[in-house]
């Protein structure tokens, strides 16, 4: 083991109640943030997932039939931005329905024919704002066998709303936490230096280098923002783990939306800014301690 | 028991010298501590820096390892000027220093052991040589079955051999004790002493401080420097 690490794992014994509380600050810094990205990515996700479909219904009149299939297709395609285009009949419709719905059998005893529409789901090639999908559907809308499309304007142009407020907060709310625990790190290295004042005068006076004085400062610095991080981490996955299974059944009854956990990437990333977080605190502490 | 017979007040600045003074003084707040300060020590030489509390005998020993800057005049050891020493070399030029604080600076919350090794951890030493060194210099001065106690729990003279013992671990070429027997009793005085004579026989050169002048001539061959109000008073040999 580095001599700089075992040194710093003995000041970090030594100084235990002061680590501790450092560690739990940050900890608590890290579990807001990451609550905050975690919501992010699960919205994101959704975002994601409806912008990589770029999906929309469209509703067909009850006096379609299937000759008209081809003409409408060219006129929906002679619109251009368009991927996909399939046909799903009312029968297909409803086979699909009692399939995503079998657990609510009582419901499906209580239908008398089939109330479903035909219908065409499309895939548009790219889109850049719902703006512009909704012009594409109004334009849809425009022929004559089209009752209606169908591309979540009302809920998703809501969600678009308060994500976005969501993330701007979630920005600000990050930023703060990370000043609080940036100030909180500084000061426990600035109260360890202070009482290793001696430690640090005989290690001078010992001609100690001051790569060799400042190391395990920087070492205590890095352990407690990645042990903080990692804590911090944990705490976010125990209440994820207890309560996403209820969460994604409660949410199923509207969407089909599962939530997940972050992504190895993002944990890593919020492991390795809770890191430089450490770094940094001990940085700024010590250029003004040794100024 | 030496005696001590006068010499020359302005000696000759020798070329082999490796501690030298020129005109070296030093302010607090306006006050002199050290004024127009000229000495040559030769490697191997024992110096006994007398003098009267305030004299400005510590202020010496301060000025010589940077603890404090002069204000005026250089200071040559082993031939690199002080005044030009960039702070990235100053810590090789300490590590040449041996030093015997007048309070001792052994850090609470380390082991004895602990507080020996620190200057071989500083100078990279590595980690089997540092255990065996330090138990080494530990047995020493007598201190090598007390290595895992903390100094608060020590006597003053244990104290003050676990400082001489980290004072003389490195090797120094130079030993520097400010007061090395100062709140000693006698029998601890004198051990302590004994132990810095012993590395002085090696060829050490030591500069000691002390006001305890009556110790110092029943056992030490050497040069006294006699300070008072922060000029050389008086240069004589110790026989």
């Amino acid at each position: 083991m580095s001599p700089f690490i075992k040194k710093a794992l003995t000041d970090i014994r030594l100084n235990r109640f002061l680590n501790l509380v450092t560690i739990f600050t940050i900890s608590l810094s890290i579990l807001v943030v990451s609550v905050f990205m975690l919501f992010f990515e699960n919205a994101g996700r959704v975002i994601e997932a409806w912008n990589q479909g770029g999906r929309a219904m469209i509703y067909l009149k009850d006096n379609f039939t299937m000759d008209m299939l081809p003409e409408l297709k060219d006129r929906i395609n002679s619109l251009g931005n368009i991927q996909g285009l399939v046909f799903i009949s009312k029968d297909e419709a409803l086979d699909r329905l009692k399939k995503e719905i079998s657990s609510s059998s009582a419901f499906l005893k209580t239908l008398q024919g089939n109330p479903l529409p035909d219908a065409l789901e499309i895939q548009m090639t790219s889109y850049n704002s719902l703006e512009e999908v909704e012009a594409f559907a109004e334009k849809i809308k425009r022929i004559e066998i089209v009752d209606d499309v169908e591309y979540g304007q009302g809920w998703l142009g809501k969600f678009l709303k308060i994500f976005n407020l969501f993330k701007i907060t979630g920005y600000a709310m990050c930023g703060l936490f990370f000043l609080v625990a940036l100030f909180i790190t500084s000061n426990t290295v600035r109260l360890a230096f202070y009482s290793r004042k001696l430690e640090v005068e005989v290690m001078r006076l010992v001609g100690a280098t001051e790569t060799f004085i400042k190391a395990p400062f920087y070492v205590e610095g890095l352990l407690q923002g990645f042990i903080g991080g990692v804590l911090g981490l944990a705490i976010l996955l125990i209440t994820y783990l207890m309560f996403s299974s209820g969460m994604t059944q409660g949410l199923s009854s509207y969407i089909y939306f599962d939530v997940r956990f972050l992504s190895i990437k993002t944990m890593g990333l919020i492991i390795f800014g809770s890191t430089f977080l450490g770094w940094f605190g001990c940085y700024l502490s010590l250029k003004q301690i040794l100024r | 028991m030496g005696n001590i017979t006068n010499s020359d007040m302005n000696p000759e600045i020798k070329k082999n010298s490796i501690i030298r003074l020129f005109n070296v003084s030093k302010r607090y707040n306006g006050k002199f501590a050290l004024k127009d300060i000229n000495l040559d020590i030769e490697p191997g030489e024992f110096i006994f820096i007398s003098g009267p509390s305030g004299a400005g005998k510590s202020t010496l020993l301060k000025v010589l390892y940077l603890a404090e800057k002069v204000s005026e005049g250089q200071i040559l050891i082993d031939g690199m000027n002080l005044a030009r020493i960039s702070s990235s070399r100053l810590p090789l030029l300490r590590r040449r220093f041996g030093m015997v604080f007048q309070d001792f600076k052994l850090i609470p919350n380390r082991t004895v052991y602990e507080n020996v090794a620190l200057v071989l951890e500083a100078a990279g030493e590595k980690p089997d040589y540092i255990r065996k060194k330090v138990m080494q210099v530990l047995r020493t001065t007598e201190m090598d079955k007390k290595a895992k106690a903390l100094p608060p729990t020590l006597s003053g003279g244990e104290q003050q051999r676990v400082a001489v013992a980290r004072a003389l671990v490195g090797e120094p070429s130079i030993i520097l004790a400010d007061e090395p027997t100062g709140s000693l009793d006698a029998k601890s005085a004198q051990a302590v002493l004994d132990f810095i004579m012993e590395y002085h026989k090696k060829g050490a050169t030591v500069l000691v401080a002390s006001h305890n002048l009556h110790l110092l001539e029943s056992s030490v061959r050497g040069r006294n420097i006699e300070i008072t109000e922060g000029t050389i008073k008086r240069t004589a040999t110790m026989l």
